[in-house]
């Protein structure tokens, strides 16, 4: 077949190239609709074949799960070939065409709704449990007989993730050494997709005007973040020639990595801290993979989202021990929760808000409903023991709200105090990232350990411009005069009191300014782990 | 017919698998095979049927065996439930 070599371009969120397959991210729209049927034997028959194909991508996802996680863990699609097998379900599917003359999609849709509603209403919660495996492989046989394919990305070869946009909850759930790449049609650079690409070093696309209907998981494809171009389905010395350049990239990468274990100093001799931005407990590995001095910035919005109900104290708590085992005696700065704005969780229940960025979100939740934040350092204090932590609260604006919040750590404290649980109170800072922060910032350096400027917010709250829609990109100008004597200013008041300040916005991995924040005197930036090497490059080619 | 009574050692009770491997050995034979428990009963070819039954660690079921070969279906599904639940 003819190579269509099928061109667009979209804007660059992360610069590089790469070659591989498609795979295609669809929004879940399996609608099915009740549809009268003339032959039921044709219909039994699809359906045949449907239940054939179950069987055989459930037998791959068990041999793959017997190699990667063992017989235990595997048994699962083990028990799905099984139930997919059940007389009493294909006789109720069986039957309901028959006797309806119904499509087989609405059989399988109504039977499955039916089966798992009687395993949810059983008094044991194992099986109740059982009602998402019913709905998981009527979900699949609905899906083969529309045609549909597998999407699950557990079972996904590395790929170019190409969707219409991604959620954090989606993204968050994604294996990342299988991401070569993403491509969406929607999405604006400050996104969470952007960020989670910059983050694992991979190149993304965003405002590619690509059919999604043209496109099908397992076409080849070439991201090219240098030109700002995607090709799909490109000729064959096309793709020759990408290849080569993908080459010459990853020769350049390894000169990088020549500057692991290097100092971050200036020519002059001056210093400053490099650490990253992770957003998960797995993101720990690339921080160290990339020499970065610490974390700088620990979001920990991942324990609360894509999942039904807030994390409990303990959960919480391992996953903060083991960043900070992990990151052995390194510091580690913890964000305490930021929901809200563009990151939407459910079970929070926070509503619709017009102006969800200036809305209720981050701190004020916390301060609105303690309970939450209380579960949160108590895990915090808890996990401090076991290593170097800090910890920084988002969206402050008044020195009033870190009072109040002093007044929260003062009842944990005594809590963990009276049951006598080992804890420590660990080193305590705010984000700067509202205008207000930094007009009051001699105050609050005052009442605090460090100041951890973040930039995205700070740009988008002073120049008055939604950092969520790709309209204004051209208006978001972080470089904006406004936004550096902000940094200025916030910078000499944390010095005067002799506490510390970083900046872990996306400008602090901005080569451009690297000259600038060191004559600024700042003492730490935090960047994505993929730009650690970058910085210290920069930092090591100055004379400032 | 032939039965024999079961006590649940599992600690999940008659969970998926268990079922599912239990579905696997009674189409080995011929005979009829039930478990029931309370009054509700199952026939052990049923999966969803079996695990809708809700059996419990420590629950005790009654198994009958009823049909050509249950000799051999009485040992093999006995053996069976020793071996896995």
């Amino acid at each position: 077949m003819e190579a269509r070599m099928l061109k667009l371009s979209g804007k660059v969120v992360y610069k590089g190239i790469v070659v591989g397959p498609v795979a295609l991210l669809k929004k879940d729209d399996q609608q099915v609709r009740r549809i009268r049927i003339d032959d039921a034997d044709a219909e039994l028959a699809r359906l045949g074949k449907a239940g054939e194909q179950a069987q055989a991508q459930l037998q791959k996802l068990y041999d793959k799960a017997v190699t990667e996680v063992g017989e235990a863990s595997a048994a699962i699609f083990e028990v799905h070939q099984m139930m997919l097998e059940d007389d009493d379900y294909l006789d109720a599917i069986h039957n309901m065409i028959r006797t309806e003359m119904v499509n087989a999609e609405y059989a399988v849709a109504v039977t499955g709704d039916n089966f798992s509603e009687m395993f949810a209403n059983m008094d044991d919660d194992y099986m109740k449990a059982r009602a998402a495996d019913i709905k998981d492989i009527s979900n699949r046989l609905v899906r083969n007989l529309m045609g549909r394919e597998d999407m699950s990305l557990a079972d996904m070869e590395p790929s170019i993730i190409v969707a219409d946009d991604l959620s954090p909850s989606e993204t968050i759930q994604m294996d990342k050494k299988k991401i070569l790449a993403f491509v969406t049609v929607h999405g604006s650079a400050n996104s969470h997709t952007a960020i989670l690409a910059r983050m694992m070093n991979i190149p993304a696309l965003i405002g590619v005007p690509v059919n999604l209907e043209e496109v099908h998981t397992g076409m080849q494809v070439i991201v090219d973040g240098l030109k700002g171009e995607v090709i799909f389905d490109p000729a064959e010395e096309v793709c020759k020639e990408a290849e080569a350049r993908v080459k010459e990239e990853q020769e350049k990468h390894k000169l990088l990595q020549t500057l692991k274990g290097k100092d971050n100093v200036t020519l002059s001799g001056k210093t400053i801290d490099i650490y990253a931005n992770i957003g998960s407990v797995s993101d720990v590995g690339y921080v160290l993979e990339n020499d970065a001095g610490g974390i700088g910035l620990f979001r920990s919005e991942f324990l609360y989202l894509g999942r039904d109900n807030f994390p409990t104290e303990e959960e919480q708590f391992q996953a903060y021990r083991q960043v900070l085992q992990t990151m052995a005696g390194k510091k580690v700065v913890i964000r305490t929760l930021d929901i809200g704005a563009d990151k939407q969780v459910d079970y929070f229940n926070l509503g619709k808000e017009d102006n969800p960025a200036m809305g209720y979100r981050a701190i004020r939740i916390c301060l609105k409903q303690p309970h939450i934040f209380q579960t949160q350092l108590r895990a915090l204090f808890r996990a401090a023991v076991y290593g170097n932590l800090s910890v920084m609260y988002p969206m402050i604006t008044s020195v009033e709200e870190v009072r109040k919040i002093y007044e929260v750590v003062e009842q944990v404290k005594e809590e963990l105090e009276e049951q006598q649980v080992p804890y420590k109170v660990p080193e305590q800072g705010i984000m700067i990232e509202t205008p207000a922060a930094v007009m009051v910032s001699d105050e609050l350096a005052q009442m605090v350990d460090f100041f951890s400027i973040g930039t995205n917010d700070l740009t988008q709250y002073t120049l008055a411009v939604d950092r969520q829609n790709a309209k204004l990109d051209d208006f978001y100008n972080p470089h904006h005069k406004a936004i550096l004597r902000m940094i200025q200013m916030a910078a000499d008041n944390a010095h005067k009191c002799g506490k510390w300040v970083g900046i872990c916005g996306e400008l602090g991995a901005d080569l451009e300014l690297t000259e600038e924040f060191l004559r600024m005197e700042i003492d730490e930036l935090s960047v994505a782990p993929s730009m650690v090497l970058k910085v210290r490059k920069a930092v090591r080619e100055s004379a400032v | 017919m032939k039965k024999f009574d079961y006590t649940i050692q599992d600690e999940v009770g008659i969970h998926a698998r268990p079922a599912g491997l239990l579905v696997k050995e009674t189409k080995k034979y011929e005979s009829k095979v039930t478990v029931a428990k309370d009054g509700k009963s199952a026939e052990a070819t049923k999966l969803m049927a079996l695990m809708s039954l809700g059996v419990k660690c420590g629950e005790t079921v009654e198994v009958s065996v009823e049909g050509a070969d249950e000799e051999a279906a009485y040992d093999g599904i006995k053996a069976f439930f020793e071996a896995n639940l």
